[in-house]
């Protein structure tokens, strides 16, 4: 073994700072296995020393919050005495080295955080980022991550009900995958993590430990450099088998009154596990690794509090209830062995073979963790873009639109996602702006939805957070649902650069004027930096998954447009197409600054919509984001089969501008009663305006240029399949 | 005593994996490879010394479990 | 009508099966753990829908060879009914309960989305709330559902009038295109030759409930509690 010194401290991931701090904690040189304990509890993924002075200024609190950030998962009460958990968590180093792997891993440590808590997993969702389709790695891990979410959430039985993808260049070497998963618990049996009661034991279920993932959380904070290919051994590999057995007995257990403190051995393993089990509860924790279930012989005391195994929990059991908790993990065919006991000398100890091999005091790991107030520099504005002319017309350019990767349709993903089990998936992926998916055996609903607009971020961190803060809620509203809370998935480049701390600030300072001005808290989540590749950044990119709630299933609406109705568009627009998608594909710029968030026109629009919606004068309704008015219209003309036939624009806006415009707080109504809405909107002084009628097969423009369904279809689908059709070299999984 | 069991689709039953990985093959140059199968390599750690009887039970193995006779075929090797 | 729904170890269409059964029948089916060893007043074991063992080795392989499969068969033997979904179409022919076997899908890829399935014959348990040639929509979920059988057991198959369903269009036509998984004659279903053990790949009992898109796959369940009603 090594001699441990600043050498292997640094190494280890820890700076020449770092590594005094441990000194002076231990008063000693620490051990081998001491300073793996040190570097992955102070890595940048389990301690955000970079992030949290700045995560502490979301706004987490709200009357149905229940737990806010700090436990596994966010929990918020819905209703008829039931809690919703969630949260969302980044897999991005992972899936760049080994796609399948890395992302059903990703699955798999999401879902534990979720029915840690006690809650069974009703959904799933995920939000995804790749490079351009043209460089010749893209292909091969989009193909591998969907495979991998695919093949996890299906065979656990969770729904994969939603999510999103981008493409950008500045993706390449690093791909973002983002996997949120939401539970349903009783709001009085939910679980958390503190340990409690000298004497009673700790416990290890689940899969038996290899050497798979050692420094998996380190590995998560450091820049890829031309190497990464070589840090393959550590990926860790998922068996979501014993996941979905791992999910019932836990569930089963947790019907009895055996579990005292409970959480899963993620990153970092029985490190984080214990250390944060014991921290949280105050008091100490001893560990023997002889008891710990193995699956490789010899292993070392530092392999075993490092190994990032799958599908591992430590439980903390009421010493009278371990012969009930014994016989469940048995009937699941599961490893079930006391590693050790709750002590109250607030230290972490680990014996090894009759030998201590760590001692550490708790208090200060956590405590003394670093905290950095990195220097940051803020993104110079973007100038407008001035004015635009159309070059090649708005049938065309809805063509091209409907077809680019980033709005092109979906299918070929969500065909391989499993989102009927369970037999509550209300809207599928697709016929809706959000998700939603009924509680069993009740009326109650929810909306679920990812979203995030990376260039937006790029252009202006503060308006791209505030957006996707606002994006979210708009596709919630426009499903008829209450938002209620949110989970964050910050992914970001280094850190340590001034530009790239700033592009964090001015996100989350947006993040939270939208999250207060719509009552609409961060209850978790995660934070991912150095998302990079040899010096070149990613789009800053904050992914927002949002919760809300409806009371009767049956008052979703979709997109789907029905024959016979009005269409009204509601919200105002300016024609803003500075870092639009019309901008990017059809001139070829990525310029300007976003549209600006006006949040409260967004809440004013908003709950206009949904009382709307839960009034039944709403048949369709879909947000406007990502390409504007007319791709809207092409995607509800899609869902329903059923064309539509459009007013010109109004005086003094350019046609191109008023179609493809990107501005925000903006939802298109299908409706019956165009009459009655219209006067609705005028008495609240909500902007809105008939646009058009629906009906045939075409959809027919100012002027008279008609476009078939069937021509916008087969644009609208060919993206996946062509691309993918061409071989590639991985006929694997 | 080990036994290898190496179990393969039989002759005639369509292999979309080993068609696929064909086609996959040839588009990254390689030339001149004709049909591809893609079975599966099962390894068994035996008690048994004997190497007959080691033979004998894991073809048992193979017949009741490890192989679907309608559709795949086995063979076993001792080593 | 008394239904058991058989536990194994990975199963996940369990709950979704049990909520049909109770809508058709009013009352819960018994869920049976897979140790269990007897079917004791049951009129029809379902083994439902989901990856039990994880598929490893091949989908429905070892859950064939679980203590209470000894019990299905002989629940079948005395002409009882029994219907496999999904995965349980797969262990019920890893069983030998019917013939054939599901392999890979023709793509190579998991197949989630609606397809369409045309009755074969509604003079069945199973099939009596259809019309014969009548098509329904369906959700299908897996990544196995390539039914193959020998020449001579598709033969006869059609020959005894044993195919329950097949893959079509909304029309009744049957394309390559409505058959995504590549099945051999578009099959999608099967039946024993006494008509009451049935094995289907998609899930009828993921479309009952408006709610969630539509009621086609209703029929079925209302069919079976209405034949088998004590």
């Amino acid at each position: 073994m090594k001699q441990v010194n600043q050498a292997l401290a640094a190494e280890f991931g820890l700076s020449a700072d770092e590594y005094q701090r441990v000194l002076d904690i231990m008063g000693r040189t620490p051990s081998f296995t001491e300073l793996g304990v040190f570097s992955v509890m102070w890595s940048e993924h389990c301690s955000y020393k970079s992030s949290r002075v700045w995560l502490k200024t979301l706004p987490t609190k709200a009357p149905w919050v229940i737990h806010g950030p700090g436990e596994n998962a966010g929990v918020v009460a819905i209703g008829d005495g039931l809690a919703a958990i969630f949260k969302m968590e980044s897999h991005n180093h992972p899936s760049f080295i080994e796609p399948y792997q890395g992302a059903a891993t990703g699955v798999g440590g999401i879902l534990r955080d979720v029915f840690t808590m006690g809650a069974r997993p009703v959904a799933n969702l995920n939000a995804l980022r790749f490079g351009d389709p043209k460089h010749p790695r893209t292909k091969r891990i989009v193909d591998g991550v969907v495979r991998g979410i695919g093949g996890y959430g299906n065979c656990v039985g969770v729904p994969t009900v939603g999510g999103e993808v981008n493409f950008h260049p500045s993706y390449n070497g690093n791909p973002l995958v983002n996997a949120m998963t939401v539970g349903i618990a009783a709001t009085d049996k939910i679980f958390l993590s503190a340990a409690a009661g000298i004497g009673n034991p700790v416990v290890y279920v689940g899969s038996k430990t290899g050497r798979d993932g050692i420094h998996g959380a380190t590995m998560a904070s450091t820049e890829f450099g031309a190497d990464s290919e070589e840090k393959r051994p550590t990926v860790q590999v998922g068996d979501p088998f014993v996941e979905k057995l791992l999910i019932e007995a836990c569930l089963e257990l947790m019907a009895t009154d055996a579990i005292v403190a409970i959480q899963d051995m993620g990153a970092a393993g029985l490190t984080s596990s214990s250390v944060e089990m014991a921290g949280k509860g105050g008091v100490g924790i001893e560990l023997d690794l002889d008891h710990v279930p193995q699956r490789e012989p010899n292993m070392s005391a530092y392999e075993m509090m490092l190994s990032e195994s799958q599908e591992r929990m430590l439980m903390v059991l009421r010493p009278d209830r371990e012969d009930i908790a014994r016989a469940i993990f048995e009937k699941w065919d599961l490893d079930f062995a006391v590693i050790g006991h709750i002590t109250d000398t607030g230290r972490i100890v680990v014996k090894h073979n009759g030998v201590v091999e760590a001692d550490i005091p708790l208090d200060p790991l956590a405590d003394q963790a670093p905290l950095y107030h990195r220097p940051t520099a803020e993104t110079a504005k973007q100038p407008p873009i001035g004015p635009t002319a159309d070059p090649i017309g708005l049938e065309a350019a809805l063509l091209k639109l409907v077809g680019c990767p980033d709005l092109c349709s979906r299918a070929w993903i969500t065909d391989q996602y499993d989102s009927t089990v369970g037999g509550q998936t209300v809207k599928r992926p697709g016929a809706a702006d959000a998700a939603v998916v009924r509680l069993e055996g009740l009326k109650r609903a929810l909306a679920l939805t990812t979203d995030c607009t990376p260039r937006y971020v790029q252009a202006d961190p503060e308006i791209g957070g505030m957006q996707a803060v606002a994006e979210t809620w708009r596709n919630l509203t426009a499903v008829g649902a209450r938002p209620l809370a949110i989970t964050d998935n910050m992914n970001f480049g280094n850190p340590t650069k001034p530009e790239i701390m700033g592009q964090f600030a001015s996100a989350i300072k947006g993040m939270a004027a939208a999250c207060i001005a719509l009552d609409y808290p961060v209850v978790s989540g995660n934070v991912s930096l150095y998302n990079e590749t040899e010096g070149r950044g990613i789009l800053p990119t904050p992914a927002i998954g949002g919760l809300g709630v409806l009371d009767d299933a049956a008052d979703a609406v979709g997109l789907a447009l029905k024959p016979g109705l009005t269409l009204v568009l509601i919200g105002e627009t300016r024609g803003h197409l500075g870092q639009s998608l019309w901008l990017r594909e059809i001139l070829g710029r990525e310029e300007g600054p976003p549209p600006p968030v006006d949040l409260a026109a967004e809440r004013r629009n908003g709950d206009f919509v949904r009382h709307q919606i839960l009034t039944a004068n709403v048949a369709a309704c879909h947000d406007l984001a990502d390409g504007g008015l007319l791709v809207a219209v092409a995607e509800m003309a899609m869902a329903g089969q059923t064309g539509a036939t459009l007013n010109p624009p109004p005086a003094g806006i350019a046609p191109h501008a008023w179609f493809f415009g990107e501005d925000q707080g903006r939802y298109l109504i299908a409706t019956r009663a165009p009459g009655a809405l219209l006067v609705a909107a005028v008495s609240e002084d909500i902007p809105a305006i008939e646009i058009g009628t629906t009906g045939g097969s075409d959809l027919t423009l100012p002027g008279g240029v008609t476009i078939s369904l069937s021509s916008l279809q087969a644009e609208h689908a060919r993206f996946f399949p062509e691309w993918m059709d061409q071989t590639h070299g991985d006929a694997s999984h | 005593m080990k036994a290898i069991v190496t179990v393969m689709l039989k002759n005639g039953v369509l292999d979309p994996q080993g068609k696929a990985i064909g086609q996959a093959l040839a588009t990254l140059g390689f030339a001149g490879v004709g049909e591809v199968r893609v079975g599966k390599r099962i390894e068994l750690d035996l008690a048994e010394t004997d190497p007959a009887k080691a033979r004998e039970a894991a073809e048992a193995m193979a017949r009741a479990l490890l192989a679907n006779l309608v559709i795949e075929s086995f063979s076993v090797e001792i080593v | 009508m008394q239904a058991a729904i058989v536990v194994f170890p990975g199963i996940n269409r369990e709950r979704d099966m049990a909520i049909a059964l109770e809508l058709a029948t009013g009352h819960k089916p018994r869920m049976v753990w897979h140790k269990e060893t007897t079917l004791d007043g049951i009129d029809l074991v379902v083994l439902p829908g989901g990856f039990s063992y994880g598929d490893y080795l091949r989908c429905g392989a070892m859950a064939a060879h679980s203590p209470i499969m000894a019990e299905v068969k002989r629940h079948a033997a005395r002409g009882g009914y029994v219907m496999g979904v999904c995965n349980g179409f797969q262990i019920i022919t890893e069983a030998g309960l019917l013939p054939g076997a599901l392999l890979r899908n023709a793509g190579l890829r998991f197949l989630s989305m609606d397809c369409h399935l045309r009755v074969e014959r509604a003079d069945t348990a199973f099939t009596g709330h259809y019309q014969q040639g009548q098509t329904f929509r369906v959700p299908m979920a897996h990544g196995d559902g390539n039914y193959t059988a020998s020449t001579e057991d598709l033969d006869r198959l059609e020959g005894e009038g044993l195919v329950a369903f097949r893959y079509a269009e909304p029309s009744g036509a049957l394309t390559t295109a409505a058959n995504r998984n590549g099945s051999a004659r578009n099959i999608a279903g099967i039946f024993s030759p006494n008509l009451r053990v049935l094995g289907l790949m998609p899930h009828p009992e993921d479309l009952v409930d408006p709610l969630m898109g539509g009621t086609d796959g209703k029929p079925l369940f209302d069919g079976l509690a209405a034949a088998l009603a004590a």
